[in-house]
């Protein structure tokens, strides 16, 4: 396809969708299917077939729109509103003519000027919701694949670079490295054989920001990945996603197979002499596998263990080749970045963290689900204005971020700015995205503890600090919870969290003891409070 | 051949580009603790015994997979280094069923001997006492799991000088365990040829010849060595 | 510690162990005598624990296995100045240990039960034979210890440095010293 072509298959697409009357949007992500998504979209095209309103009426699946505790979600595209909590018997008057004015549907209507709605900042998810993930040619309305086009025809890879470094994109998949400064690596690597990997393992409790990127808008991922392959000069791409992710390896498939079909992905892209394909590797579900070096292992068929850094992934990746390894919701930002320039980019958010984050809530807040907000967006917006707070008039606690690797964050730290370094100077780490609240029922040794069964469980068991250490802290942590911990157990504790920070192979035992750490900087007397009174090693029977 | 001058311990040293900080000590007379490292195989960095301090690096560097570097100061015996030695001596001890009194390698056990050597008089964590078998369906060699450290050195030597890749390891986590083939008893494997070379790489209790009583098993330590010459140098010699 | 002014007062006890521990002490043989005049041996495993007088030091083989043991060593924790882990059954748990693996019900029913000819039962405790612990303990994670001797058994010749240390007023050195 060429350039001229795109452009005439978005004029061409967004002309068929404004001759519709009506467009109706059903959120099919995994959230509302999970509340019976798939029979309000059956119902409403059976509604549209039997009132013989197919050319003018269309129903399409989209990506989660976000407010997942109220799903199923639907939109209709003529006036825009948006409903909640829809079942099939609305199709009828979703089909209307005037679907607001249903007192069904009235009362299950959902109020968008709201702060849940007009505090994001929607760049990542901009698509989601709003597309088919299922058709190119609703991607492509969208401007889809423009900034590839872009890139192969008008720039050089070097400038290319240039541009995701002037954004000040940091990589979103845990550590915020910089992903111009880690492009640049692998780009001056010599060598014809070169490859871009799209990190979609996504292992941590409660995260699902790369699902449903995957799900909602597989082609921007894509198109991140063929951009990257043009800047570094790599052919390859692998995205490797876990086996539990169903639809978006499905998504996905469908999404590559359509992508090469109009010669978006595979050889002479843009009539171009860059070629770019694109394959899954499905991984088995543990989290470790998304440690980088763990990845390239079990995407070589190897066991899934990570191995000593350096070498870097950028000098010896996958097969000893240089290797870009990068998480989906960085790639999801490389197109709006080479479309509206570095600079755009770099003026949202908070620099040195720019642009937007998403964030998956969960825990005690009334509205669980996926949000998208600036860099620097303060933890009581996300929580309070957003997040809508805690149900029931409950009192917050703290929040974690950052999954088993990340901390507790109290409520004396709600108006803390929400980009990389403010998080890790307060003990936690903006991870990966997910958020949880705690409210004052939650005993945080608790939290602690069960981050550490995670790490316990989910340690590859190379290492002896963290596949031991782990088991060990996670005794502990028990012992404390019943009570039958000694002072002297809490000291081990402590001493196991230097422990293993500094003598671990890899990130997973290295930050393992964070949830202690934190829990115990913000939280002691809690463990203070379950140690006994005297000060003897405790007798009794275990 | 590049030369690279250093200070391990206060002593300057010299070494071969490419050589490990491991390497250049133990010629020098620093014996770094270690326990997966083992002349003649792949390091794997796992045992993290090795670990050292480099000057002007935050993070310590383990010192069988870090190669030395013009300049380089090194330290490898702080009291920090010990103190996290000594621990992790002592989660292994106490992960799974180590008692030496009874055991084949009592005397000659390489974790026996670190644990002596760097002062672990008792294990101030739980012993956590897992349900772990002993396979003797081989039949000159036995297999305790109770003993097992984990260090691969039996997977690596089976697959890199033996080239039977008979042993590998299954699970994860504490639970990971050293299996024969797909699992099955050592006694039935097709691959393995019986050469005993993980038996001598051993450091623990957990490979051991039959027949031999508590205390009485003894390893080999310099036949990779040996091997390893003959194949790179082809001397044979010991 | 006031050396030399009176005797140092010691007192050996036994809990889960073989006696190996005991043996071992009485090797120092002649050694043993030059340490009489100087130490003063106020119980041994022979003597009933609930007289166990205050001491400077107490000498403790074996794990903590049964409700006798563990009240025992409550008192003798109580009783003495320095509580010396003696032998790797006091240190690590070691043999008797071994049945936390499999559990106390399991252990005593293979004893009792599967492999004896005559099934007389199995022991749950009374006032005869003491309840067994669901887990085997060495010392140390049931009460203070302030000093370890490993070995099964430890040999005479540490035995003796740290009887001669503590009657001397200094820390024994005891370095390198194995388990097994
Ligand atoms: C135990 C562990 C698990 C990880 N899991 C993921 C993951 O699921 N997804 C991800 O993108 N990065 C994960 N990472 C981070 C990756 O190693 C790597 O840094 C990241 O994919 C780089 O992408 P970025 O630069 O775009 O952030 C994990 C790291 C560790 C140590
Ligand atoms: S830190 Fe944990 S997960 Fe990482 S290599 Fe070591 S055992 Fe494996
Ligand atoms: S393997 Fe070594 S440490 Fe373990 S019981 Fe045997 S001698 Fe002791
Ligand atoms: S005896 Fe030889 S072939 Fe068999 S498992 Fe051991 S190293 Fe491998
Ligand atoms: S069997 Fe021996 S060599 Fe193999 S991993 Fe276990 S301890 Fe190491
Ligand atoms: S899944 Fe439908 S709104 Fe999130
Ligand atoms: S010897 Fe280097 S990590 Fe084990």
């Amino acid at each position: 396809m060429t350039f001229e072509e795109l452009m005439e298959q978005q004029a061409r697409e967004l002309e068929r969708q404004r001759a519709l009357s009506r467009r109706i949007y059903c959120c099919t992500a995994a959230g509302c299917v999970s509340c019976g998504a798939e029979a309000v979209r059956k119902a409403v095209a059976a509604e549209i077939k039997s009132r013989e309103l197919d050319g003018t009426m269309e129903v399409c699946g989209t990506g989660c729109m976000g407010l997942c505790s109220q799903g199923p979600l639907v939109r209709t595209s003529d006036d825009g509103a948006l409903y909640g909590n829809v079942e099939a018997a609305d199709a009828a008057a979703l089909v209307s003519a005037a679907p607001a004015d249903d007192p069904r549907l009235a009362q299950r209507r959902i109020d968008t000027s709201t702060p849940f709605f007009v505090k994001q900042k929607k760049i990542v998810l901009a698509n989601s919701g709003v597309v088919d993930p299922e058709r190119i040619a609703d991607y492509i309305a969208a401007g889809g694949y423009q900034a590839l086009a872009k890139a192969v025809a008008e720039m050089t890879p070097r400038e290319v670079i240039a541009e995701v470094r002037a954004s000040g994109l940091r990589g979103r998949g845990g550590a915020g490295y910089p992903t111009a400064l880690k492009w640049e690596l692998v780009a001056k690597q010599p060598g014809a054989t070169k490859y871009v990997v799209c990190n979609a393992d996504e292992g941590d409790p409660g995260a699902f920001m790369d699902r449903s990127v995957l799900e909602g808008d597989p082609h921007r991922v894509l198109e991140g990945m063929a951009i990257a392959g043009y800047a570094v000069g790599a052919q390859q791409g692998y995205v490797y996603v876990r086996g539990e992710y169903t639809l978006a390896i499905q998504r996905l498939q469908a999404a590559i197979r359509q992508a090469e079909r109009e010669r978006l992905l595979g050889s002479r892209i843009f009539e171009d002499t860059f070629q770019f394909r694109v394959d899954l590797r499905i991984g088995a579900g543990a989290f470790v596998c998304g440690e980088e070096t763990a990845l390239i292992a079990s995407i070589e068929g190897r066991r899934g263990q990570p191995r000593q850094r350096p070498p870097y992934p950028p000098e010896s990746g996958l097969w000893g080749k240089p290797t870009l390894i990068n998480n989906v919701e960085t790639f999801a930002n490389i197109p709006p970045i080479l479309v509206n320039g570095g600079e755009w980019f770099a003026g949202i958010g908070s620099a040195p963290s720019t642009g937007t984050k998403v964030f998956a809530l969960a825990g005690k807040i009334v509205n669980t689900g996926l949000i998208e907000v600036p860099m620097g967006t303060s933890l009581r917006e996300i929580v309070f204005d957003i997040g809508g707070g805690v149900p029931g008039g409950g009192e917050f606690k703290a929040a974690q971020t950052g999954g088993p690797s990340g901390g507790c964050i109290p409520a004396e730290f709600l108006d803390t700015p929400v980009d990389f370094e403010s998080l890790a100077r307060i003990g936690s780490i903006m991870g990966s995205g997910g958020l949880i609240v705690m409210d004052k029922t939650s005993s945080m040794v608790d939290v602690a503890r069960y981050f550490m069964e995670f790490c316990m469980e989910e340690s590859c068991g190379k290492c002896i600090p963290c596949r031991a250490g782990t088991a060990q802290m996670h005794d502990i942590l028990t012992r404390i919870l019943k009570r039958e911990a000694t002072r002297a157990d809490l000291e081990m504790l402590e001493r196991l969290c230097v422990l293993l920070g500094e003598t671990s192979l890899c990130g997973l035992g290295q930050t393992a003891p964070n949830p202690v750490l934190s829990t115990l900087k913000y939280f002691r007397r809690e463990y203070e409070e379950l140690l006994p009174a005297e000060h003897s090693a405790a007798g009794g029977e275990r | 051949m590049s030369v690279k001058t250093l200070v391990i311990d206060g002593k300057a040293v010299t070494g071969r580009a490419g050589e490990t900080i491991f390497n250049v000590a133990w010629e020098n007379g620093v014996r770094i603790p270690r326990l997966c490292h083992v002349g003649g195989l792949s390091d794997v960095g796992a045992c993290r015994l090795c670990l050292v301090e480099i000057e002007g690096q935050r993070k310590l560097a383990a010192a069988c997979l870090t190669p030395v570097e013009e300049g380089m100061v090194v330290h490898t015996s702080s009291e920090r280094l010990k103190e996290h030695r000594r621990l992790i001596l002592e989660l292994l001890l106490a992960e799974r069923n180590h008692v030496c009194a009874v055991c084949v390698m009592n005397g000659a056990c390489e974790l026996q001997d670190l644990a002596a050597e760097l002062g672990v008089d008792h294990v101030r964590l739980r012993y956590r006492f897992p349900k772990l078998g002993v396979d003797t369906s081989h039949e000159r060699f036995g297999q305790d799991q109770n003993r097992c450290i984990l260090c691969t050195r039996c997977v690596r030597v089976c697959d890199e000088v033996e080239g039977a890749h008979t042993k590998d390891v299954f699970g994860r986590g504490s639970g990971s365990l050293i299996i024969n083939d797909m699992g099955g008893p050592w006694g039935e494997s097709d691959t393995c040829t019986s050469c005993g070379k993980c038996v001598q790489v051993c450091p623990t209790g957990a490979l051991f010849s039959k027949g031999k009583s508590v205390a009485e098993m003894r390893k080999d330590r310099g036949f990779l060595k040996y091997i390893v010459t003959a194949r790179e140098k082809r001397e044979w010699i010991r | 510690m006031d050396s030399l002014e009176r005797k140092v007062r010691v007192a050996t006890a036994w809990l889960g162990g073989c006696s190996g521990c005991h043996m071992s002490l009485l090797d120092m043989d002649e050694r043993l005598l030059e340490l009489a005049d100087r130490i003063e041996l106020c119980a041994s495993p022979l003597t009933d624990y609930k007289d166990f007088p205050p001491v400077d030091v107490a000498l403790v083989e074996g794990a903590v296995a049964n409700q006798d043991h563990l009240e025992h060593i409550r008192h003798i924790r109580a009783n003495s100045k320095i509580l010396v882990s003696f032998g790797d059954c006091a240190v690590t748990g070691n043999v008797p240990a071994m049945r936390n693996a499999y559990g106390v019900e399991d252990v005593l029913n293979e004893a009792y039960r599967a492999n004896t000819s005559v099934v007389v039962g199995v022991p749950v405790g009374n006032a005869v034979v003491p309840r067994l612990l669901g887990r085997v303990r060495p010392v140390h994670e049931v009460v203070a210890v302030d000093l370890f001797l490993q070995g099964c058994p430890p040999d005479a010749q540490a035995i003796h440095e740290l009887l001669a240390a503590l009657v001397e007023g200094r820390r024994p050195a005891l370095e390198g010293r194995r388990f097994g």
